[in-house]
């Protein structure tokens, strides 16, 4: 359900790149996702192919999914670790002061077009 | 046949949304509405809260509401018999809302004389937190059986929060669930949260809500 209404918000974006750059047909997407930003790729792909090809713009284009590792910084000891590993809680010092420092990207990284 | 070529778009996937968003915040400034943004998981007492809200605003304010499901419309039906302008929106599925359903579902509604306008989000803690939808604040409503390590769960819906509402704490010596643990949760994730601990049934601490939520919509006006 989320991957879904996931997809529809990438679609969206294609149509308004596709209008502004005069685009008839988008061949390939690359997108970038964040280890941590909640969404399955498997899920993502099937929905694609379902939403995809009801459009004129997309029909048949292929999707390409680039992963961007979790990274946590600590405000306490400066350093930055693995999320996914190690969580909110820094494993150098203990403190809980952490912020993500990337990990939860969503972005439309580039497309192949004519 | 044309060449294709690779464009670089370096663009967030929610940035369309985003844009859609801050034009009806804007809409909404110039019309003067306030649009309150209600998150919670099911059951956590989001239409009793709301009832009890209205009992006590309605006065004071034209209230619409929108009651976001994926299906039925037995919540709509509670809120309408309070006599405030209620519609039903359908997700069809959709885990949450996003900007463009909510411009659907005001209009639907419709904006004209209304002072607040009241979204029940989807019941669900991840989604909707990713997806603006427009609103001036965003409130959530977390109640005392789902636990206090709730924030730590589910981060982002409590990072984009303005407000926590923790309801029914009437039932807290019951439960195994640590008021000040739960806070230091939400403000390790929000520091700017404001945190509320309501019960929705014995009107405990609803008052200081709904003094907040009647300061916010009067500024908006202004």
């Amino acid at each position: 359900m989320h991957e879904l209404g996931i997809v529809f918000h990438i679609i969206d974006s294609l149509k308004e790149v596709g209008e502004e750059n005069h685009l008839k047909k988008i061949a390939k997407v690359t997108l970038e996702i964040g280890e941590v930003s909640g969404v399955l790729e498997e899920y993502l792909q099937s929905c694609w192919r379902w939403a995809s090809d009801r459009t004129e713009l997309l029909k048949g284009a292929a999707l390409t999914v680039e992963k961007i590792s979790a990274v946590t910084f600590c405000e306490d000891c400066k350093q930055t670790y693995s999320t996914t590993e190690f969580g909110k809680t820094c494993p150098y010092c203990k403190s809980e002061r952490t912020y993500l420092v990337a990990g939860n990207e969503f972005n439309i990284k580039e497309i192949t077009a004519c | 046949m044309e060449e294709f070529k690779v464009l670089e778009i370096k663009k967030s996937v929610f940035s369309c949304n985003e844009k859609h968003a801050e034009e009806l915040r804007g809409q909404l400034k110039e019309k003067k509405i306030f649009l309150l943004n209600l998150m919670s998981s099911p059951g956590s007492g989001k239409t009793t809260t709301l009832t009890r809200t209205i009992e006590t605003l309605k006065e004071k304010l034209r209230i619409g509401v929108m009651e976001a499901d994926i299906d039925s419309d037995v919540d709509a039906k509670t809120i309408s018999n309070l006599g405030v302008k209620t519609i039903q929106l359908h997700t069809g599925g959709m885990c949450h809302l996003d900007a463009n359903m909510t411009v659907q579902g005001l209009k639907g509604l419709g904006t004209e004389e209304l002072d607040l306008a009241i979204l029940e989000n989807v019941g669900n803690l991840v989604c909707p937190a990713e997806f603006d939808t427009g609103a001036v604040k965003n409130v959530m409503i977390l109640s005392v059986p789902e636990g206090h390590d709730k924030p730590l769960k589910y981060p982002l819906m409590f990072s984009v929060c303005d407000v926590v509402l923790i309801n029914k704490v009437d039932v807290l010596p019951y439960f195994d669930f640590d008021l000040e643990i739960c806070k230091k949760n939400i403000l390790m994730r929000n520091p700017k949260a404001k945190i509320i601990p309501i019960s929705a049934k014995t009107g405990e601490g609803l008052q200081q809500w709904t003094d907040w939520l009647l300061n916010e919509v009067r500024a908006w006006k202004k």
